[in-house]
């Protein structure tokens, strides 16, 4: 690529960031209401629009059902369009969220990550995200503010390829991402436009010309046919177009990724690694980094995007060490083993894997609470003793007043 | 920069002179399967018959989603979209923003399409209400919202909603031993609630099928003031309402001359009592005994005198009370409302 123009720096928030990358994919259709701690990155997008800097409808809406509904609607009728929530607003839109990839529809959303009330708690959690896993949308983790910024724009490309035409979801941690502030390089807009070709709905286009039904009653006769459809594009999703998007991102913007579906710190000489999503890896690499001067061979394995799962890559990683262990900012009630949701993914991952490592679930971080240096210290020790062979409890509260 | 983001044009549908001038298109057609005499299936086709072909329509949840789009069996020419059952105003105002940026950024023609969500009584009284509410204080988008009211959820069994009349036997409200009317609420005042409380909106009106040059030019207006805009049609349904398909028109006609249905319009926050309604207005009919309507109606099957003397009682409020009659209920005076137990 001819890099007449260069990139700009700039101190912003993750939340900015996202906004940013809104202005820079021009979209069409935005829809707001509030609720922290999300709904900053609609008063980022508002003072776009608000200075002319970002041409779109920016609808707010009376609620977060309408609010996704709208764009919903909006994307049928070939816009692109950008929406988001957190915690109990993400979860009063369920119904919508639930239409929107069976419609086919490639809304790119934000998800602040916050714990679901009661009680009410601002904090990140990662079950409001989570809820949707099984019901056909994209879901990816960030980490940075420059992470945040640079997902959108894959967001958009591999949402909205023909291939794929989900929904995406990228979720940031509440307040740790959201609210902080770090510097981002902002790519010129004509890298973006060489990145991101124009929204086309093709022929599920709604519009006079092209008098269609869209999502009349089907019943029996057809469902199943339709979810594997979908089930079809979430697996071209995994195997042809995510790994193609970052591809493309790397030859235009010079910034690589590596695997597009989880990030390895430490991991080629570790003895037992830790799994975790979003912005817990600060923490957990100046624990890293502490206990390998210690001569503590210990790795760190982020995950990115949670679906599609990267389970065989995954699994072919972790299936090298000694012992794995799970970072859950998020519960799941009565599931196996009495664990967190990523957890569970995790374990049947490794299953049909030949190496099986233990597997130890850590509940860490819940509602806003910080993840320590003291926590992930502890949390490797136990990983060393299961690897050892010595019986560990399957799942620990880490963090927890006892 | 404008201070008011003024609407995109609309189209300026002529109003219909006589049933004869009606053109002649179909753009709901054959494919579904409603019910023997099944007066929403005549709305829907009057109503995209007024509307032409330059137009989308969004169908929220109930019965004119599940009777009328069966997968590879549509009954819609223009394009069709379902809506969530409380999504009427977002599936509206979503569509209508869509094409509004999309014609200003130049990505499709520039040109007048006519945008219509349609909701049922459950989807419109109830849930959809806040939805409708907001869609309707946003000026610069063009759509219409149409409620074809049935006064249940037809499609799940005939259960209650927000608009079932007082006393109304429904699989929610059925006649019993301890109660005989379990259902004791009396019908939102939907269409007054809307005009008097959207300042912006430019265009409410109710309908009923039953007067379908009416109805067709009561589209025709909503589509082409520009703005959001709203109808009410009242719709009389076989299944529901238990009576002889072949008496869906003049139960509607009846609902209009007992003064149970009101046909008015407020266009431009001006109100005009209109038909048959008008001429009860002012004295040139007579405003018949709601015992006709009410008789024809299984679901009132087991009303008493008492019952029927309340439904009439709190009919003649709203003609001899209302600040203006059958529209808007305030009053000087408070008097005490006393249901028959």
């Amino acid at each position: 690529m001819e890099q007449a123009q260069k990139e700009k720096e700039a101190l912003i928030s993750g939340s900015e960031a996202i906004a940013v990358a809104c202005k820079l994919a021009d979209v069409d259709v935005i829809t707001a209401y509030p609720i922290r701690p999300y709904d900053t990155v609609m008063q980022y997008v508002a003072k776009l629009v608000a200075n002319g800097e970002l041409d779109c409808e920016f609808i707010v809406a009376e609620s977060e059902h309408s609010q996704f509904e709208i764009v919903k609607h909006a994307s049928a009728a070939g816009a692109r369009v950008f929406c988001g929530s957190s915690g109990v607003g993400w979860m009063y839109a369920f119904e919508a969220l639930t239409v929107t990839p069976a419609l086919r529809i490639p809304l790119v959303a934000m998800v602040g990550n916050r714990a679901l009330d009661d009680p009410g708690a601002f904090g990140v959690e990662h079950n409001d995200a989570l809820a949707v896993r099984d019901l056909g949308w994209l879901l990816v983790w960030v980490d940075t503010a420059q992470e945040a910024l640079d997902t959108a724009l894959i967001a958009y490309r591999v949402a909205e390829d023909r291939r794929v035409f989900l929904p995406c979801a990228i979720a940031c941690d509440g307040a740790f991402l959201t609210h902080s502030q770090a510097l981002v390089k902002i790519p010129p807009q004509e890298w973006v436009k060489a990145f991101l070709p124009p929204y086309n709905r093709g022929d599920l286009l709604l519009h006079p010309d092209n008098p269609i039904t869209v999502a009349p009653q089907v019943n029996e006769d057809w469902l199943m046919e339709l979810r594997k459809h979908n089930d079809e594009a979430m697996k071209r999703a995994k195997t042809v177009v995510i790994p193609e998007a970052y591809r493309e991102f790397e030859r235009i913007f010079n910034r690589s990724y590596g695997n597009p579906f989880f990030e390895e710190y430490q991991t080629d000489d570790a003895d037992v690694v830790l799994v975790g999503m979003g912005t817990l890896s600060m923490p957990v690499k100046v624990a890293i980094r502490q206990m390998r001067r210690e001569g503590k061979k210990v790795g760190f394995v982020r995950l990115r995007w949670f679906r599609p799962f990267p389970a065989e890559e995954l699994a072919e990683v972790l299936g090298r060490y000694r012992a794995v262990g799970v970072i859950d900012r998020d519960y799941s009630f009565g599931a196996p083993h009495v664990s967190g949701v990523v957890a569970t993914e995790v374990r049947a991952a490794l299953y049909p894997h030949p190496s099986r490592p233990p597997v130890l679930g850590f509940i860490c971080g819940l509602g806003g609470r910080e993840v320590t240096v003291p926590d992930v210290r502890r949390m490797s020790d136990l990983l060393f003793e299961a690897a050892a062979g010595r019986a560990v409890p399957l799942t620990t509260w880490v963090g927890i007043r006892e | 920069m404008d201070a008011v983001e003024t609407a995109l044009p609309t189209q300026q549908l002529e109003q219909i002179k006589g049933v004869k001038k009606a053109p002649l298109e179909e753009y709901f057609t054959s494919g579904h399967r409603t019910c023997q005499g099944c007066e929403s299936a005549l709305v829907m086709k009057l109503m995209v018959k007024a509307a032409g072909p330059r137009t989308i329509v969004l169908g929220s949840t109930g019965c004119m989603y599940v009777a009328n789009t069966t997968y590879y069996s549509t009954s819609w020419v223009v394009p069709w979209m379902h809506t969530q059952l409380g999504s009427s105003g977002s599936a509206g105002l979503g569509t209508a923003a869509a094409l509004r940026v999309l014609m200003r950024k130049g990505k499709i023609k520039e040109e007048p399409i006519n945008v219509i969500a349609f909701c049922g009584d459950g989807g419109g009284a109830d849930m959809g209400l806040s939805a409708i509410s907001a869609a309707l204080t946003h000026p610069q988008y063009n759509f219409l919202i149409l409620l074809y009211d049935n006064e249940s959820y037809a499609n799940t069994d005939i259960q209650l909603s927000g608009l079932t009349p007082y006393g109304a036997h429904t699989t929610f409200s059925p006649p019993g031993k301890m109660k005989r009317l379990l259902h004791t609420r009396w019908k939102k005042n939907v269409a007054g609630m809307l005009a008097a409380g959207h300042p912006e909106c430019r265009y409410v009106a109710t309908v009923c099928a039953s007067y379908a040059v009416d109805f067709m030019n009561r589209v025709r207006k909503a589509l082409s003031i520009g703005g959001p805009t709203f109808i009410h049609s009242l719709d009389p349904c076989p299944k529901g309402w238990d009576y002889d398909p072949m008496l869906s028109h003049e139960l509607g006609e009846l609902a209009v001359e007992t003064g149970v249905w009101p046909l008015y319009e407020v266009e431009n926050g001006v109100l005009k009592l209109y038909g048959r309604t008008k001429a009860i207005a002012e004295k040139r009919a007579r405003r018949k005994p709601v015992r006709e309507y009410l008789i024809r109606q299984g679901r009132f099957a087991h009303f008493t005198d008492d019952d029927i003397d309340y439904f009439q009682a709190k009919v003649d409020e709203m003609w001899e009370k209302w600040l203006i009659p059958g529209v808007i209920p305030f009053r000087k005076e408070l008097e005490q409302d006393r249901p028959p137990v």
